[in-house]
């Protein structure tokens, strides 16, 4: 009937990212070369004057990097990514301050771009930005810093009283033997925060730490660990964006949170990656009794991603919400999900995902969900609705499900579906037009994630949405 | 004597759906500030030609031209169409998910700046209108259609209808599977359309009840997708009287 009409409607022109693809020379930058070698790695460990016992695990992870194949029955393919092409470190050179006054020109300029000093001001208790491989900028308010909360590089933190906690937590949830790219990213992992709540304070604002790759043609590695002690509060937010090259660039950062007894900590991710970005980032957390980890996780941008932020609730009573949505659009082959481990009694996972592709972008939801013999009356829910824009794209749903105790209860949902020609035309015979009806039909669908965002997010998110779906008609 | 041009004038269409020819060389014009009724069996074409004049894209013309105010809007996309003054009611309205009725009616009123409203009248009127219409205010906070029953989304429908006062309104019978209650508060919304604005009606419909309250200046009957018969508010008891029958042996 309407094909015509419907092929007409999937031709996409190029979408003006203009907001986020923005680039900054890299004259008189320091940059590695590309690939990767021992050197490579003893190289950057001696630039951050590193303990030992790091520069022992980064040559570890090396070996083992060498000796591990790259995933190939897995998810989309990564075969564009060559790793002798990635320049693995990267830096301007400037030194971390406390002060955006500090930042070079260029940084600055670009960080005011996405918002994030203003965003500071008004509502964050502490900031961190990265740039390329090292961080640029941190800093957090002084009555913050008083409830006894530490939130710094997590380089700097190597170096001060807090060494040995890092020393104890770093890459024990995520080892570098648990994948290719964690073995990557053990050997040339860089930047990144670190985030210590003592227990029972409860942070009063979101931390936020900002990623930007400005660098063609590189990775970006950065290490981010939280730890909340028992009784403990903090949402922690993170961005990342960087500008379209048309060469391959790579995130390989590692995520590791640990949510002691009783704690809450929620975990708020906007990534908005160019599209010529291999994502294959690494989250996990590990939850003791009582304890509430919340994943929020938006994914827009990169190439391909690889994404399924995992949560090990370890203590009784244990629970985990996780709220995301995924968008792919032409070029896009985002592989997202989440994966619980419930290993002790009465603990609660509540899942729900929305997915949207959209001209050509395939979107896959996977999900993992393992219920120990010992946890007894675990209760999961698992919810996952894709919305596909046209006939081109791809919506997938992979649930897996391991349980091991009768008494678990576990249900799941998925459902895919297409705007109907109706719901457009009825927004359009009330003075709206095509393509704004669109929008506001993907928004409505996105709206159970984007209103657990802060404002500003949700904003982004929806102007981000916005943005996707413009020249969406031909 | 000046000759007044009708407010639309649909002249010699004839529609599709894919192959499929649905509307035979229809014509009908309607002068400004008139009631017509547009009667017919179940699929005689009543519903194609209010999807036709508000430009479906499920529908195409291969024959006729439609002009609105004397201009030619048979090329016009839907949303001008809406922009320009006709609105269409639907059979079966709509559910659209995680957008809230109340911010749905804001953009719609806000795609019309002729409305001159700010956001505190916006406010005021739309709980009027509510009020009149007998709609608990709850539905408003709510996604639009979702979980709404059928005479709640007639009634979302007569909202707009009174919030936006179209030149012209075409209500796909808006008055089916509705109580007796609900009905007469339709009934009445269209009424206080009509004296709000001197608006134009289209009122496609099989029951005659909700034409007690509203004074009809002209009747149409179609089959088949062809405009059959026409004539004066009589034809209506007429047509309740004896049916279609008459007009489907020939
Ligand atoms: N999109 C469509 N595709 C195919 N057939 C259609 C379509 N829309 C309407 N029709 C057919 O056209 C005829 C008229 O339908 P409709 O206008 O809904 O009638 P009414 O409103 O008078 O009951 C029916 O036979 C119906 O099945
Ligand atoms: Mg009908």
């Amino acid at each position: 009937m309407s094909e015509k009409r419907a092929k007409k409607r999937t031709e996409v022109a190029d979408i003006d990212r203009s907001l986020y693809d923005f680039k900054k020379s890299e004259e008189g930058y320091e940059r590695f070369d590309d690939g990767l070698s021992a050197d490579i790695v003893r190289e950057i460990s001696a630039k951050k004057d590193e303990p030992p016992w790091m520069l022992d695990l980064r040559l570890h992870s090396l070996e083992l990097y060498e000796q591990m194949k790259m995933p190939s029955n897995w998810g989309p393919s990564i075969a564009g990514l060559d790793m002798k092409n990635i320049s693995t470190y990267v830096t301007s050179g400037s030194a971390q301050v406390d002060s955006w006054e500090e930042v070079p020109e260029d940084i600055k300029d670009t960080f005011e771009r996405l918002g994030i000093p203003e965003a500071e001001r008004e509502s964050l208790a502490g900031v961190g930005a990265q740039y390329d491989s090292e961080l640029v900028y941190h800093n957090m308010r002084e009555e913050v810093a008083e409830l006894g909360v530490v939130y710094s590089g997590i380089e700097e933190a190597l170096h001060g009283p807090y060494a040995p906690l890092i020393k104890e937590h770093f890459m024990k949830l995520v080892p570098p033997t648990d994948h290719k790219f964690a073995a990557l990213h053990g050997a040339v992992w860089s930047g990144g925060s670190f985030v210590y709540v003592p227990a029972g304070v409860d942070v009063p604002f979101p931390l936020q730490s900002y990623f930007r790759l400005n660098a063609a043609g590189a990775g970006q590695f950065e290490h981010t660990l939280i730890i909340v002690e028992p009784g403990a509060n903090v949402h922690f937010i993170e961005g990342c964006s960087a500008p379209k090259y048309n060469v391959a660039n790579l995130h390989a950062g590692c995520v590791e949170l640990y949510v002691a007894k009783g704690a809450r900590l929620r975990y708020s991710t906007i990534e908005n990656w160019s599209k010529n970005m291999y994502n294959l980032n690494t989250k996990r957390a590990r939850v003791e009794a009582d304890g509430v980890i919340e994943w929020i996780s938006g994914s827009f941008g990169s190439h391909v991603g690889y994404l399924y932020p995992s949560s090990l609730l370890m203590g009784e009573r244990a629970r985990c919400e996780f709220t995301g949505i995924t968008f792919a659009g032409a070029g896009q082959n985002l592989d997202t999900g989440c994966k619980v481990h419930m290993a002790a009694p009465d603990t609660r996972a509540s899942v729900s995902t929305k997915s949207i592709s959209k001209s050509g972008g395939i979107s896959t939801f996977r999900s993992s969900v393992v219920v120990t013999p010992k946890a007894e009356n675990a209760r999961t829910t698992v919810s996952c609705q894709s919305l596909m824009l046209d006939d081109e794209s791809v919506s997938d749903t992979i649930p897996a499900m391991d349980v091991r105790n009768a008494t678990a209860q576990i249900g799941h949902e998925a459902t895919i579906g297409r705007i109907s020609d109706d719901t457009i035309f009825y927004l359009m015979s009330r003075g709206i037009a095509e393509e704004e009806a669109r929008a506001m039909v993907v928004n409505g669908f996105a709206e159970p994630i984007s209103k657990e965002l802060p404002l500003e997010y949700a904003v982004e998110m929806t102007n981000l949405i916005k943005l996707e779906m413009e020249g969406a008609i031909g | 004597m000046a000759i007044s041009k009708p407010l639309i004038d649909i002249t010699n269409v004839t529609a599709l759906a894919g192959e499929k020819e649905i509307l035979h060389n229809v014509s009908l014009a309607l002068d400004a500030g008139t009631c017509h009724v547009l009667m017919g069996p179940n699929g005689a074409g009543k519903s194609t030609l209010g999807h036709v004049i508000m430009a479906d894209p499920e529908y195409t013309l291969s024959s006729g031209s439609i002009a609105f105010e004397g201009k030619d809007i048979t090329d016009m996309p839907t949303y001008k169409r809406a922009l320009a003054g006709i609105f269409l009611s639907f059979q079966a309205p709509v559910e659209v998910p995680g957008v809230p009725l109340y911010s749905f009616l804001r953009t719609i009123c806000a795609a019309r700046p002729e409305l001159k409203m700010t956001a505190r009248q916006f406010r005021k009127h739309v709980h009027e209108l509510a009020d009149e219409l007998e709609m608990d205010e709850a539905y408003l906070t709510r996604d639009l259609g979702v979980g709404f029953s059928g005479g709640e989304k007639k009634k979302v429908e007569m909202l707009q209808l009174l919030l936006l006062q179209p030149k012209l309104a075409i209500l796909d019978e808006t008055d089916s599977g509705l109580d007796v209650d609900a009905l007469s508060v339709v009934s009445k919304g269209i009424d206080a359309y009509r004296k709000s604005c001197d608006g134009t009606l289209l009122i496609i419909t099989h029951n005659t009840r909700i034409l007690e309250r509203v004074s009809v200046d002209r009747v149409h009957v179609m089959v088949d997708g062809r405009l059959v018969d026409e004539g004066n508010a009589s034809l209506i008891s007429r047509i309740d009287a004896h049916g279609f029958e008459a007009y489907t042996q020939e």
